[in-house]
């Protein structure tokens, strides 16, 4: 991957994420040749919005490679409280870093903040837009269950303002994907995202249910419909039930499919799928660390690479 | 057009905004800023009958030359306008508008969430795609509705 920044999944091509894949089979195989790769580093993790896993896996990604991590703190009782701008804040903590993880409410953050520093800026997810090292960990996720060739994808759930489905649909246009879309009709792919779709000729399809396509599946990617997205609570409920799974509405799938979700769920995946072979879940979260791992040494890598040299940004 | 369908004077310097689809007079005057206040001499001829366009609108206006960044903004809601600098009542350049690959700084964008709308030291950035445009920070696409997310 010849990039300095993570922005958005769709910069990336299939060789860049072939590359980070393959490097964080390698991390996964040996994690103790990765250890002090990166020691006396130090990685900001600037998140403006709460986050567990995300935070939590590029800490532990980053201290795997021997790089110290400094945060905010309370963002309420940051400076970002007191009005200061995300342009001033990150100019200021790319002074403290080596590289600048980031997660804010507001799409488009991250492309902001890359234009105002020279450290890598990883978007560890901008509102509804993108969270692309989400995705490098899922594509991690299917190849190991399937290989990422001829595949057929669902992603069910809220697809309009979920930002791990954007990447990941953009994505998966790189490879030999079939990909259908299963929502609510309020909850379907923004224009903006079907724009990209369609201009790589990607085949996609959607869908209201899951029912008649479940069979096709290899992959069932499940994100969760969230109750503030609907003006009423009753509606919610009524539509928020319709996708939701349990070991029961699998017995029609495909023995092999992989059922994947970002995490956290609510009631959208039925705990009793837990205990069938298609639960990946927990398995995909755990692939945030050896993926998150390899792209950071990817980064800093190519940082260290055009160190001292003038770069068009 | 002949003489006797004149429906607006000849003017004398400035810039005549000529094959304008109809209906869009009143927008490219607000991409010029142009609202009266400024005392500018200007006359609009809308839904006058055309050739090219069956109905046009027609901007002229007095003693104000254009910029590139509006010429770039007006192109998306009248790509086949011709851009006429008049000097002393006759025509001195001729110009059709091209479209950009982007403009920057004269769009709002529509997405309340876009940083852009953030209160951040930022101008708004859209490329040009086929049928509209499309915010840099957001990816949000804009069509039909350019017009009423004119910032200047």
């Amino acid at each position: 991957m010849r990039q300095d920044h993570l922005i958005t999944a769709t910069q990336l091509s299939r060789d860049d994420i072939e590359a980070v894949l393959d490097r964080a089979r390698a991390v996964a195989d040996d994690p103790a040749a990765y250890a002090d790769r990166h020691a006396g580093r130090v990685l900001a993790l600037c998140f403006f919005e709460p986050s567990t896993r995300t935070r939590m896996s590029f800490d532990s990604a980053a201290k795997r490679l021997g790089i110290d991590t400094i945060d905010m703190g309370d963002v309420d009782s940051s400076s970002v409280s007191k009005g200061e701008s995300l342009t001033d804040t990150v100019r200021v903590i790319e002074g403290y870093a080596d590289a600048l993880v980031l997660r804010h409410p507001s799409e488009g953050a991250a492309t902001l903040a890359a234009e105002h520093v020279s450290v890598p800026v990883v978007n560890a997810g901008d509102g509804a837009g993108q969270h692309p090292s989400q995705t490098l960990l899922d594509l991690h996720t299917i190849r190991e269950n399937h290989g990422l060739d001829d595949l057929t994808v669902g992603i069910m759930g809220d697809l309009k303002y979920g930002r791990t489905v954007h990447s990941l649909a953009a994505a998966l246009t790189e490879f030999d994907a079939n990909q259908h879309f299963i929502s609510p009709e309020s909850l379907r792919l923004p224009r903006s995202v079907r724009f990209d779709l369609h201009e790589t000729g990607a085949q996609i399809r959607e869908h209201e249910e899951l029912e008649p396509v479940l069979e096709e599946l290899d992959v069932l990617y499940v994100t969760r419909i969230q109750k503030e997205r609907f003006p009423d609570e009753n509606e919610y409920h009524r539509v928020a039930g319709e996708y939701q799974i349990d070991a029961e509405t699998l017995e029609d799938a495909s023995d092999d499919l992989t059922v994947m979700h970002p995490l956290p769920r609510v009631d959208e995946i039925a705990p009793d799928v837990d205990e069938t072979d298609h639960a990946t879940y927990f398995e995909q979260a755990h692939n945030g660390v050896p993926v998150r791992m390899a792209l950071l040494d990817t980064l800093l890598e190519n940082a260290e690479a055009t160190e001292g040299m003038e770069v068009d940004r | 057009m002949s003489d006797h369908e004149l429906r607006v004077s000849k003017i004398r310097d400035g810039t005549v905004i000529d094959h304008v689809e109809g209906g869009q007079a009143l927008n490219v005057l607000a991409i010029l800023g142009i609202d009266g206040s400024e005392g500018y001499g200007v006359s609009v001829g809308m839904n006058v009958p055309s050739d090219r366009l069956g109905r046009k609108d027609i901007v002229k206006v007095e003693e104000r030359e254009l910029s590139q960044s509006e010429v770039d903004v007006l192109s998306l809601i009248a790509p086949e306008a011709t851009i006429n600098i008049v000097r002393d009542f006759e025509v001195v350049e001729k110009n059709r508008v091209t479209r950009p690959d982007s403009v920057t700084g004269v769009l709002s964008c529509p997405n309340r969430n876009c940083i852009t709308n953030a209160d951040e030291p930022v101008d708004t950035r859209f490329d040009v795609v086929a049928d509209g445009v499309r915010c840099d920070y957001c990816s949000t696409i804009l069509r039909a509705d350019i017009a009423d997310h004119i910032d200047v």
